[in-house]
């Protein structure tokens, strides 16, 4: 059996997005919630699904590298759009080497930021575009980074941390600026 | 032995995966392969009888494939789900149908299974179907139930499931020999798990095998798969379940079988196709279980000191629709509420009753957060009446250090006696003062109160009874390559088991930690097991993977002595290297010893090929296999203790009240515990983290609201009020502080104690006693919102006689 | 008929016109059976619980020229496509009238308001809603547009009842209009939520214009989460008796009900408490622009 066949009456759009730099497709019935079509129709299972209504924040990707909740997307109503998921944040998603996971990824390893990694994937993405918009937060910044996610398993208090420490490893990865010659350049 | 991981804040195995979203869940499996999707219709009523189910308009939906009710299941699967602990005292057991027969308890009881293509149409099938009920009233509350107007099961008129009394010296003699008494009225609401994966299962019947796979997020796949071969009428041995990740359990994924672990396999057998159910959020809170809601009544006699001399309580437990899990929580709240204390007698007695809500069955503290509320609200106000200090009147009543083992008298939930095994109290409260700054604060509150600002100090301690038995066993293997194999027979829902037990193995071993991968919660991999829960994973699995490891080590060391031409106490493992101490060319790898286990040696990899260079000629006179021996490097042992072990903590927090809206800020909080010897100080800190977020919200946020027609009313995450970080406070902020204190377990080899539930236990008190100090105004029940406490100032003000207005479901206030 | 759980929604036909123009016609069609989809952070989960089962979906979010924002003497023009976000960061329209950047940050959470529209919310008419207070209190208008034409509906008339606007079903909010802050005056929202980014208990709107002597002159609130729909308050006699006064006048001035979540005499309370909080800074505001404008 196919994916997305729909045995009603129920009409069926061809949904063409590019999910994690590549281009994707699945032919799906309009009221497919985008978290839904990324984890069953493209198989994308990292994005999770906590409540679908918003509220958990388990499902944020990111959408034309803005964070928003994929169980309050119809797949349809995104089409042609770049999407980001968990699995793209990955530089290289060849390997489990901890040496090719982003500074986000890493710094949650390092700060034991995630216990049973179900909320995981909505923090990752949520951090990685909240540091991009403020490379160097404050630990206040960093509390109001991720205010709008749930968590049950850690109280937050790592992944507080973990957004500092994410933040003093993307400083570290950038190539270093190199200083002004003597005497002005 | 070396302890090169033991006692290390070694990073995750498991965050590789779970970092870079290539974590399983049950609902990630076999995705986009066509997999069947369940949905139920849950019935509306809290109580009611099925007078008939007209599936006729859902039958027609195209990609519906199947629509079963009770009259469906066949065999055992149409008897009612077990109790699985039962108990003398449960003199009224009632347990419900995988689907229900005749008559539904609670609104959200499943009633109809309607099978298709996927979840979007199941639903659209199981909103066409007509279930035409008779309903009956409704009982919500220990009040309603108490007061048995009507009852949730016609042959218990009363709704009294369980009353169990149990005494410990002469209460008479203690209160007549008390200077002062005082009574006290408490309540706290009931709340719930609430993981942030709902409960998933995925069945698949292998019709050429003739057996049955299922994954389920559970906290007890042993269990559950004993289960459903009995229910299904299939051999154990054709039957295998495994707890894949599972985003967070907390107590909900314990009791089992869950209907739909039963009803899932059920349909995927009739169906011979897989089937799954992934349970969604609003059906979690109306189908799922839930805790916490008990009333108590105290009556305790002290002397000048503050001693308890007697300590008489009487409790009301709710234990809403069913007893699926017997009365574990209200069996733990009777022998926990003693805490960190001796009384000089104590009585307790309890009722648990039924209402036509949701089941209730442990969430993480299983009935010690009842307990502790009701000894440390005694507590203050014992202090409150005496004028005295309350860390004063707390130490006045402490066991201890010179008193252990101590023996409170009582039988606790593993059915053994409460004996204490170790402990520090009167440290831990020294500890814990400094952190919090008690001795200072009364100066911080005046300062405060100048500046127009309300600040108020409290304080919880508790003792938590971890690591039950009856046992938990482990299986450790080498393989030919030098890698581990470890499995265990529990499961795990985020507390690192891959790591912790990896780090125990590898320093029985002496190999590097990267070379051993632990299973957990996987049949497949090991049979007996009881299960993730009472914060016993540690102290039993962590036991029994270094008992197996050094069933594994000894072996090694005896084959590799005898090709070492060596005694075995010459010998040791290090780095993986089967060596003798002190003369490191003289050794072995140990994926070659693992080779040389076996008399059978084709030579498949490198390794074995490499072994052969050791092997002797094999004695013609003797069996290849020794008598006593077995082929291959492995260890399998189990742990069973001969009781509980005694972890212990306090809690200490400052307050702020908004003096106009009553706001409730937490300015800082202090955790001091003590989980004896720790694998992973990092895991368990973030245990403790984690538990102190739920005591947080349970005091402060978190409860279930239903209406008097049995209605959850707050059945979604907008009005079920799980804190966001913004709510917590943070280490990061300065606002959390821990300290801890390791008094060894005696009783397991390691010295471990569990940590699991910790962080939960004693918020409630600690809060309360933090609000009360703040606004002068006696806190009795919980949890507490800025309303409330507005409304409970104001009559205070006002009239002290009228209860308290909480705010109410209904519109009307109370 | 809502079901008690499950979560997908009912199916329904989905159109994604290019055009307003498009949009209408469509309306005009099947606008009695349909709801519009823009941000969808309310609808979804409305249609998710099946508390709604429109048979149609009028999906807006491809229409271009409804993603706009203009800012002019006059005040601020929000598109019906532009995102709470987009609207909260700029900094013309923050300058024009400052209540929307304060209102704006107390919306749910910032992943809510990157695809949540401002106009989404004000159609949505719910009495707890941020922009629906500052919309009554500012004196702002919806355009609406149909086949027939268009018109502006100004805010006392557009929210009829909770979660009810003055929108007919073939009609679609294109705009909505936020009048400029006038001279010399300072604005302030506060409210008291039970968690960070909930609904709010009550929440609170002030807006505070002075004299040439720098005296209060004019004291406007609108209060939100405390009746059917805003209620907007002229304080200015009020609080000329003092803050007290004020906030009695606010209390009586409120409807507010009990429920889960608080009572209300909790929430009038509220209302006492915050009309004086927000009053105060407001004033704050007023002398600050005064002294950054001199």
């Amino acid at each position: 059996m196919t994916r997305g066949e729909a045995p009603t009456g129920e009409q069926q759009h061809r949904v063409r997005l590019t999910v994690n730099g590549r281009a994707a497709a699945a032919t799906v019935v309009a009221r497919r919630t985008l978290s839904d079509f990324l984890r069953h129709d493209l198989g994308l299972t990292g994005t999770h699904v906590g409540c679908e209504h918003g509220v958990c924040g388990a499902c944020t990707v990111l959408l034309d590298g803005e964070p928003v909740r994929s169980c309050l997307l119809f797949a349809v109503s995104v089409a042609g759009r770049e999407v980001t998921t968990v699995e793209g944040l990955t530089p290289s998603t060849a390997t489990a080497d901890p040496d090719t996971l982003s500074a986000v990824q890493r710094a949650f390893r390092e700060c034991h930021a995630l216990q049973c990694g179900f909320c995981t994937p909505g923090f990752l993405t949520t951090i990685t575009a909240g540091l991009r918009e403020n490379p160097h937060p404050s630990a206040d910044d960093a509390v109001q980074m991720i205010a709008g996610n749930l968590c049950r398993c850690t109280g937050y208090q790592n992944i507080v941390a973990a957004v500092l420490r994410a933040a003093e490893l993307s400083d570290a990865d950038e190539p270093p600026v190199p200083e002004p010659a003597e005497g002005g350049a | 032995m070396a302890t090169r991981y033991f006692g290390q804040s070694i990073k995750r195995t498991e965050d590789l995966r779970l970092t870079t979203g290539r974590g399983r869940y049950t609902d990630d499996i076999a995705v986009g392969t066509g997999t069947l999707e369940a949905a139920y219709v849950r019935s509306p009523h809290a109580h009611a009888r099925i007078i008939d189910i007209d599936v006729a308009d859902a039958i027609d939906v195209p990609g519906v494939v199947a629509i079963y009710t009770w009259e469906d299941l066949v065999g055992a699967a149409a008897e009612p789900l077990p109790v699985l602990i039962p108990h003398p005292a449960l003199h009224a057991p009632r347990t419900g149908y995988p689907l229900a027969r005749d008559e539904v308890h609670h609104a959200g009881e499943a009633i109809v299974m309607v099978v298709a293509q996927n979840r979007y149409l199941a639903e659209d099938a199981a909103a066409k179907i007509r279930v035409d009920y008779q309903p009956l009233p409704a009982v919500v509350g220990l009040d309603a139930a108490r007061a048995a107007q009507h009852a949730v099961h016609a042959d218990v008129p009363d709704n009294v499931a369980a009353r169990l009394v149990q005494t410990v010296g002469d209460l008479d003699a203690g209160f007549a020999a008390a200077p002062h008494t005082l009574e006290l009225n408490l309540e706290i609401e009931r709340s719930c798990s609430m993981p942030l994966e709902g409960k998933a299962v995925h069945a698949r019947w292998d019709a050429d095998d003739q057996s049955l796979r299922v994954y389920s997020s559970t906290q007890a796949s042993t269990s559950v798969r004993a289960a459903i071969a009995a229910k299904l009428g299939l051999p154990l041995g054709k039957v295998e379940v495994i707890a894949p990740d599972v985003g967070g359990g907390f107590g909900a994924k314990i009791v089992h079988p869950w209907p739909e672990e039963i009803t899932v396999p059920f349909a995927a057998v009739r169906l011979g196709r897989p089937v799954k159910w992934t349970e969604d959020r609003r059906e979690h809170f109306v189908s799922s279980a839930h805790e916490r809601g008990q009333q108590h009544h105290i009556r305790v006699g002290f002397d000048d000191a503050g001693r308890i001399l007697a300590l008489d309580v009487q409790f009301w437990h709710d234990n809403g629709a069913y007893t699926p899990y017997g009365i574990i929580c209200p069996i733990v709240t009777s022998t926990q509420l003693l805490g960190p204390y001796k009384p000089g007698a104590y009585r307790v007695t309890f009722e648990s009753l039924y209402t036509t809500t949701v089941i209730v069955t442990p969430y993480r503290g299983a009935g010690r957060p009842q307990g502790v509320f009701a000894m440390e609200r005694t507590m203050d106000a014992i202090a409150a009446r005496l004028g005295l200090d309350r860390t004063v009147v707390r130490a006045a009543n402490f066991i201890q250090p010179d008193e252990f083992p101590f023996d409170q008298g009582l039988i606790f939930q593993d059915g053994r006696p409460l004996i204490y095994d170790s402990g520090n109290y009167p440290d831990q409260l020294i500890m814990l003062k400094e952190l919090i700054g008690w001795d200072a604060f009364d100066d911080e509150r005046r300062r405060a109160r100048d500046e127009g600002r309300l600040l108020g100090i409290g304080l919880g301690c508790y003792v938590e009874g971890t690591g039950p038995g009856p046992y938990e066993g482990a299986h450790v293997q080498v393989q030919t390559d030098g890698s581990v194999e470890v499995a265990i027979g529990l499961t795990s829902q985020g507390q690192g088991h891959q790591t912790v037990f990896a780090q125990i193995a590898a320093d029985e071993l002496g190999v590097p930690i990267e070379k051993v991968r632990v299973t957990t919660g996987d049949t497949r991999r090991f049979g007996y097991a009881v299960g993730t829960f009472a914060s016993r994973a540690a102290v039993m699995s962590g036991s029994a993977v270094a008992l197996a490891a050094r069933a594994a080590k000894a072996k090694a060391l005896r084959v590799a002595a005898d090709i070492l031409e060596v005694d075995a106490s010459d010998l040791d493992i290090v780095d993986g290297v089967v060596a003798v101490k002190g003369s490191p060319s003289s050794a072995i790898p140990l994926g070659q010893v693992a080779v040389l286990s076996n008399p059978l040696r084709y030579a498949f990899d490198e390794a074995a090929k490499a072994a052969t260079q050791f092997a002797k000629p094999a004695d013609p006179d003797k069996p290849p296999v020794a008598e006593d021996d077995e082929p291959g490097l492995e260890g399998k042992d189990y742990y069973s203790p001969p009781r509980s072990t005694f972890a212990s903590g306090m809690h200490a927090a400052v307050v702020e009240i908004d003096p106009d809206t009553s706001e409730i800020a937490i300015r800082r909080y202090a955790v001091v515990h003590d989980c004896g010897n720790m694998i992973n100080p990092m895991i368990v800190e973030g245990q403790v983290h984690g538990g102190v977020a739920q005591g947080i919200a349970g005091a402060l946020y978190e409860r279930m609201a239903y209406d008097e027609d049995g209605q959850l009313v707050n059945a979604s995450f907008m009005d079920f009020l799980m804190p966001y970080v913004t709510e917590i406070p943070q280490a990061q902020l300065g606002q959390l502080i821990l300290g801890h204190q390791e008094t060894p377990s005696p009783l397991n080899p390691l010295g471990i104690k569990g940590a699991g539930e910790a962080g939960v236990i004693p918020v409630s008190a600690v809060l309360a006693s933090a609000v009360e100090d703040a606004v002068g105004v006696p806190i009795t029940a919980m949890p507490l919102d800025p309303s409330t406490l507005f409304e409970l100032r104001r009559g205070r003000s006002a009239d002290s006689s009228s209860p308290p207005t909480r705010p109410d479901a209904e519109g009307v206030s109370r | 008929m809502g079901q008690d759980v499950g979560m997908k929604p009912a199916p329904f036909v989905w159109h994604g016109p290019e055009t307003v123009a498009e949009a209408l016609d469509l309306l005009a069609e099947v606008g009695p059976q349909g709801k519009v989809l823009a941000g969808g952070q309310s609808l979804v989960p409305v249609l998710a619980m099946r508390l709604a089962e429109p048979a149609h979906l009028v999906d807006i979010n491809r229409i271009a020229e409804l993603d706009t924002l203009t800012v002019d003497e006059t005040g601020v023009r929000i598109g019906a496509l532009a995102r709470h976000r987009r609207v909260e960061r700029d900094a013309a329209a923050g300058r024009s009238q400052p209540l929307l950047p304060q209102a704006l940050a107390m919306v749910a959470h910032p992943t809510i308001r990157n695809r949540g529209t401002s106009v989404g919310s004000l159609a949505h008419a719910d009495p707890s809603g941020e922009l629906t207070t500052v919309l009554a209190l500012t004196g702002g208008t919806v355009t609406a547009a149909s086949t027939a034409g268009s018109r502006e509906i100004a805010a006392a008339d557009f929210f009829v009842g909770p979660l009810e606007s003055a929108l007919r079903p073939d009609e679609l909010a294109t705009s909505a209009f936020f009048p400029a802050l006038a001279a010399r005056s300072g604005t302030a929202f506060l409210e008291v939520s039970r968690r960070h980014g909930d609904y709010a208990l009550c929440g609170v709107a002030a807006t505070v214009t002075l004299d040439e002597n720098d005296d209060v002159a004019v004291v406007r609130c609108g209060y939100l989460s405390v009746a059917e729909t805003p209620v907007v308050v002229d304080l200015t006699e009020a609080w000329q008796s003092g803050g007290d006064d004020a906030a009695a006048a606010a209390r009586a001035a409120v409807d507010p009900i009990t429920d889960l979540h608080a009572t209300a005499d909790y929430r009038r309370q509220l209302a006492g408490v915050l009309t004086g909080r927000a009053v105060r800074q407001a004033i704050a505001a007023a002398h600050h622009g005064q002294e950054t404008a001199a």
